[in-house]
């Protein structure tokens, strides 16, 4: 990479400070796995009620970068601050408990628990998660209650994710792609301000990813989440996201939307292994 | 809870009490056959004694299986030191209920009522329990195991060792009898007590029909153990059938997605194996120190592994299955085997000295020295049918008796509301 294009590089990273409004911001993040440098200074930050996309070369860092933010590894240097406030290294059920959840690149059903259980597991502070009200005859009455509202707003959750006849089934016994359906519906039942999409749409077909599409753009309407999405698929990303990142190498090589990421020369190298 | 919920919750819980009564009404009915064919004339006294002794192993393996189950067939976490946690409870118990003025060479206690004493093992138990988890819970499942297992051993190994056997508890002496043991307030006179005073008619009656006091009194111990059972598998069931028990089911499925979904995973994991823990603990009380005195001998690790035994057996992740299970292990491979060889004899066939000769039995198509040799030796061979029961199950039915069951984790009907048409909300 020349001089010049080091400079532009600068350039956009700044211009995406200019974001109104940022929900999630990454500064300078940073993750080595013993001498491997994973994540190297990456920066961006995500508008809130925005559908961001998150897009590189394998390796490029992504699911790092993901798992930084979302608590499952500490980062080594770097900050991140969600909703103003600095969340860097924060365990992964707290920041669930503030409203930033994710979902995994690789479906992650509790299989042997039933679809509706799964769903029912999500939402946070249960009146029924303290043994002591679980148990005792006079207090229990709060945990009933507490109880059939669960379970009416989970069925209605997988009724939104049409998975709603499988509510008895074991997780395990699913397909794929209703894997998938379970997994945002898992997460929206822990009621976020924001979810991060591990390639949510791998491995599934054309009609269930339009569907899948559809639910994340009806949520973003109607409930105002913001999404950040890592997909391989080019397409999806440049039909749906209004904002781009690209990483590449650990950091972000170019931001904007899709006709500022489709015309960057950068972008096209890195995806092309060119000499970089 | 509302009167409609109670019953509901009665006719959810029917069928399963039903089953577990039925079950153990067998078991008994099995003995009941046995004294009836190898008593004679004492066939009741002998037939009260089986059934006692059969009752009483059946309630201790229980509330060992129950807890058990709550720590691994829920929550994934790999106890293997439950003989240690049973340890603890029972010498808690000991040291707070022994008599003050103890007999020559006995080791004094703090004298207190038996029932502050088990109140006191319980805590004591989930205490330790508590503290044996803390560093063990943030490693991986397979790490809690040694930890475990290596606790239960320091804490046998404590209790055997002489520097603790007599000392001095603010100023009052206390101590575990090191490898003599330790007498204390018996559980088991509790019950003759209460046989003999207020049961005084039925002793007269069963002593009409030979049944001695001593084996009435076991009986009735056993029955009061299958209540404790009752109340744990209430308690259990509860914890189990609630949000808390599908926040431990999903920790034994993906406790990273459990954290991701705002669980703090920790304190569940810890809060759960303090309570089963403290089981344990009563279970060491009641069951290995039902006759008001243990020793170090009798907390050995195998015990642990009967317990795992049982609820493989009956099915790990169902309340239920622990309790069939623990029945099953007990009852039927452990008990029933032994009083089989005391009480069958071949004839005149002498068993005999070795294997080979009994084997050799065979070649000259004599199968009776073979027979005989089991028979004599059933007390050891049951262990391998205990094993070969394992390895079947394992093999052919690794959820066990009734692990395969579906029991959701909630405390409501999960039926879909009435309210709602479903399927079309969206389109």
């Amino acid at each position: 990479m020349s001089e010049p294009d080091a400079a532009k590089r600068q350039e956009t990273a700044v211009t995406s400070d200019a974001i109104d409004s940022p929900l999630l911001e990454i500064d300078g993040l940073r993750k080595e796995f013993g001498g491997v440098v994973a994540v190297d200074g990456a920066t961006f930050s995500v508008a809130e009620g925005s559908l961001t996309g998150l897009i590189g070369p394998n390796g490029a860092g992504k699911s790092t970068t993901f798992n930084c933010i979302t608590g499952i590894h500490e980062p080594t240097g770097g900050r991140v601050t969600f909703d103003g406030q600095d969340i860097t290294g924060l365990a992964p059920y707290t920041l669930a408990n503030r409203g930033l959840v994710r979902t995994f690149q690789i479906a992650r059903e509790l299989s042997d628990m039933t679809v509706l259980e799964n769903v029912m597991l999500a939402p946070g502070g249960q009146v029924g998660e303290s043994v002591v009200r679980s148990v005792t005859p006079g207090l229990r009455g709060d945990v009933i209650r507490d109880e059939a509202d669960v379970r009416d707003r989970a069925w209605e959750t997988l009724e939104f994710f049409e998975i709603d006849h499988l509510a008895h089934e074991n997780a395990g016994n699913l397909s794929g792609g209703q894997r998938k359906l379970l997994e945002m519906a898992r997460v929206l039942m822990t009621d976020p301000e924001m979810i991060l999409l591990d390639e949510p749409l791998a491995g599934v077909n054309p009609t269930l990813e339009e569907k899948l599409l559809e639910r994340i753009h009806e949520l973003r309407r109607e409930q105002g989440l913001t999404f950040l999405l890592v997909e391989h698929d080019m397409d999806v990303i440049m039909n749906n996201c209004e904002h781009i990142i690209v990483m590449h190498q650990g950091s972000v090589l170019a931001e904007g939307d899709a006709e500022t990421i489709t015309s960057d020369e950068r972008v096209l190298e890195a995806y092309l292994g060119g000499d970089v | 809870m509302s009167a409609v919920d109670s019953v509901r919750d009665r006719l959810d819980a029917l069928p399963d009490v039903g089953l577990v009564v039925g079950f153990i009404a067998s078991i008994w009915a099995v003995m009941l056959v046995l004294a009836i064919a190898v008593g004679g004339a004492n066939w009741a006294n002998l037939a009260v004694g089986f059934i006692g002794s059969v009752t009483v192993l059946i309630g201790g393996y229980a509330i060992l299986a129950l807890a058990l189950n709550l720590q691994w067939g829920y929550t994934g976490l790999f106890n293997i030191g439950i003989a240690g946690f049973m340890a603890v409870g029972a010498y808690t118990t000991a040291v707070l209920t022994a008599p003050t003025d103890p007999a020559a060479g006995a080791v004094p206690g703090l004298g207190l009522p038996l029932w502050v004493g088990l109140i006191g093992g319980m805590a004591m138990a989930a205490i330790i329990g508590g503290l044996a988890a803390l560093p063990a819970l943030r490693l991986k499942a397979d790490y809690l195991a040694i930890v475990t297992v290596a606790f239960s051993e320091i804490i046998r190994l404590v209790v055997n060792w002489d520097g603790l056997a007599e000392f001095s508890l603010f100023g009052a002496p206390v101590g575990t009898g090191g490898a003599t043991g330790i007498s204390f307030k018996s559980a088991n006179d509790v019950a003759a007590g209460l046989v003999n005073g207020v049961g005084q008619p039925l002793v007269t009656a069963a002593d009409g029909i030979g049944v001695s006091g001593p084996n009435l009194a076991n009986l009735t111990y056993g029955v009061i153990l299958l209540l404790v059972v009752a109340a744990s598998y209430w308690v259990l069931t509860r914890i189990t059938n609630s949000p808390f028990g599908r926040v431990l089911k999903a920790i034994r499925e993906d406790e990273t997605v459990t954290q991701s979904l705002g669980k703090d995973t920790r304190r569940f994991k810890i809060k759960t194996f303090m309570i089963g823990c403290a089981l344990m603990g009563l279970a060491g009380v009641l069951f290995r120190g039902q006759a008001g005195y243990i020793s170090p001998q009798q907390f050995r690790p195998t015990i642990t592994f009967y317990v795992f035994a049982a609820l493989i057996i009956g099915g790990s992740g169902s309340n239920t299955g622990s309790i069939i299970g623990a029945a099953t292990f007990s009852g039927l491979l452990f008990y029933l085997p032994a009083r089989l060889g005391e009480n069958i004899s071949l004839g005149g066939t002498r068993a005999p000295g070795n294997i080979i000769d009994a084997v050799g039995g065979l070649a000259s198509l004599d199968p009776l020295p073979l027979l005989a040799y089991i028979i004599s030796n059933v007390s050891t061979l049951r262990f391998v049918l205990i094993g070969v029961v394992l390895i079947y199950i394992i093999q052919n039915q690794p959820e066990g008796l009734l692990g395969h069951r579906n029991e959701p984790a909630t405390s409501v009907s999960l039926d879909r509301p009435q309210s709602r048409s479903g399927g079309e909300a969206d389109e």
